[in-house]
């Protein structure tokens, strides 16, 4: 697993302003992960924020969420995922950008 | 009673901001919502900053805005395993007093934006997060909601600004979903280091940059670019594919920027470097063919939620500029004539992109989406041919060079055939023409 650690430690740099117990994102319905083929989220997400679990469906943890809207795009066949943004301030706070 | 104003502008990136100063500046009473904690908190950018747009807008930015390098040195590299084949572009006529294009860092310019627009008048707020648009039971818009207490705000007509997600036009039902083969993502770090150390690297004066873009083995066959900029303090490194193949793929970005990172070409050139942040953005890369309606009755969408951006020239924030700036004008123009902001009307908008550079480059290079994303050969096969093609001519090693052609020659074909590589040079012409 060196390639999460790696990303955590790129996230580990940044800063975010979590808007607790308020995920921006959700997965609709846990049996249609389980039931997709590729879970190309799990792949494509800049961040990690989903794995692959062990009842063969997808856990989601928004909080390194970079808000590109990469699962949104890449699920849009399924349409499983609830995309929205945080509440005004909160979420990814790009020093740099 | 809801406040209401001339304008509503959605989003304090490089379109939006365009737009919002330029209507401030004609008096025009005009809000700005973002919804990061600052402006640029929420914006990603390579970024390099074409002078020219802003000139149009600010024409004295260069007194205080906080640019990072001029570029002097531009380098296109095709990367091989271990190698490259490139170009370089130098010249001292870059060194001139009112440059042409500049390394930046995106929230500082945002920041400075910011202020700019509040010196002409323009409202800018940030934290708020627009969650529709209101429509009339005709279906004009005629302001938005967000997630502030009360958050009701009308205006005579609402500016879309807000990104290459573009979710309000979404919602609303006046954009479709961007297919997977239209966008790509684009994840980067921001890498600092010694000044010394960059100008001695890039054989560069204080302020003199340097930018390289690079195609090649780094995208592992899929269709994507990768960069590497020169800031005054820092590096800002990155790499780019379509989603639609990340999806299909199985290598996640941040193990493609890390192999990045590692080549043996880029790697000297970052060393000792201190990563800083890590960030990831869509880019809009489907073109002409994938711009959406542009207005409608009291909206106009611009910048990356237009989907405006020039994938082969990799220039996106001065079509963002442009077209902010072309939407305030088209605003401005209607008001001082005493009409509306109907559908009709705003057509006024369209017709301005349409003879401006924006539309002429993107119908220009129509095709060249389709063709780079259904033939992977100018991402794989090609990157791969030419850096072994140079290495074979470049090593001594008692073999003649007629047979050497021949070798590389024989390569070519033996990888493309030969109908295969007229083929791939058809496309290209036509990608491009």
């Amino acid at each position: 697993m060196s390639i999460m650690v790696k990303v955590e430690e790129k996230l580990y740099q940044n800063r975010y302003i979590v808007d607790e117990s308020r995920p921006h994102i959700q997965i609709k319905s846990v049996e249609a992960c389980q039931t997709c083929e590729k879970q190309a989220c799990t792949v494509c997400c800049p961040a990690a924020c989903y794995s692959k679990n062990e009842t063969g469906g997808v856990t989601l943890v928004t909080d390194g969420c970079l808000e590109c809207g990469t699962c949104r795009v890449v699920c849009q066949d399924k349409g499983n995922i609830a995309w929205d943004y945080p509440r005004g301030g909160y979420g990814i706070s790009y020093k740099f950008g | 009673m809801v406040e209401k104003f001339d304008a509503i502008v959605i989003g304090a990136g490089p379109s939006g901001n365009a737009a919002t100063y330029t209507l401030a500046k004609q008096g025009l009473k005009v809000l700005q919502l973002e919804r990061g904690e600052y402006p640029g908190a929420k914006n990603v950018q390579g970024g390099i900053m074409y002078a020219h747009e802003l000139e149009k807008i600010i024409p004295d930015f260069r007194d205080d805005c906080p640019i990072e390098r001029h570029i002097i040195e531009q380098r296109v590299w095709l990367l091989g395993d271990d190698n490259y084949v490139g170009t370089n572009y130098r010249s001292e006529a870059f060194n001139s007093d009112k440059p042409n294009r500049y390394t930046i860092i995106r929230a500082n310019i945002d920041k400075w934006w910011g202020e700019q627009i509040r010196k002409v008048g323009g409202l800018q707020i940030c934290e708020t997060t627009v969650t529709e648009l209101i429509r009339d039971p005709s279906g004009k818009v005629i302001g938005v909601r967000t997630d502030r207490e009360g958050g009701e705000i009308h205006a005579d007509v609402v500016i879309m600004a807000d990104g290459v997600n573009a979710l309000l036009a979404k919602r609303a039902g006046l954009q479709d979903e961007a297919a997977p083969e239209n966008v790509a993502l684009a994840v980067k770090e921001i890498l600092f280091i010694d000044p010394e150390l960059i100008q001695q690297r890039f054989g560069i004066k204080e302020d003199e940059g340097v930018v390289i873009e690079i195609m090649g083995k780094v995208t592992k066959g899929m269709v994507g670019t990768a960069f590497l900029y020169t800031n005054k303090e820092s590096l800002t490194i990155g790499i780019g594919c379509l989603i639609s193949d990340f999806k299909n793929g199985s290598c996640p970005p941040y193990r493609m920027l890390e192999d990045l990172k590692k080549h043996p070409v880029i790697k000297p050139l970052i060393e000792g470097a201190e990563m800083k942040e890590y960030a990831a953005h869509m880019i809009p890369e489907g073109g002409y063919k994938a711009v959406p309606q542009l207005y409608g009755d009291g909206w106009m969408v611009v910048g990356d939620a237009a989907h405006f951006n020039n994938a082969a020239h990799r220039e996106g924030s001065n079509l963002a500029m442009a077209s902010g700036r072309m939407a305030a004008e088209t605003v401005i123009e209607l008001k001082a004539a005493g009409k509306g902001y109907s559908a009709s009307n705003l057509a006024a908008y369209k017709k301005k992109l349409d003879d401006s550079f924006i539309m002429k480059d993107l119908k220009k290079y129509r095709e060249l989406p389709g063709i780079m994303h259904g033939n992977k050969q100018f991402f794989g096969a090609y990157p791969d041919e030419i850096t072994a093609a140079a290495h074979n001519w470049f090593t001594v090693d008692s073999v003649d060079k007629k047979t050497k052609e021949k070798q590389i020659m024989q390569s070519f074909i033996k990888r493309r055939s030969v109908m295969g590589l007229v083929g791939d040079a058809i496309k290209l012409v036509r990608a491009v023409r």
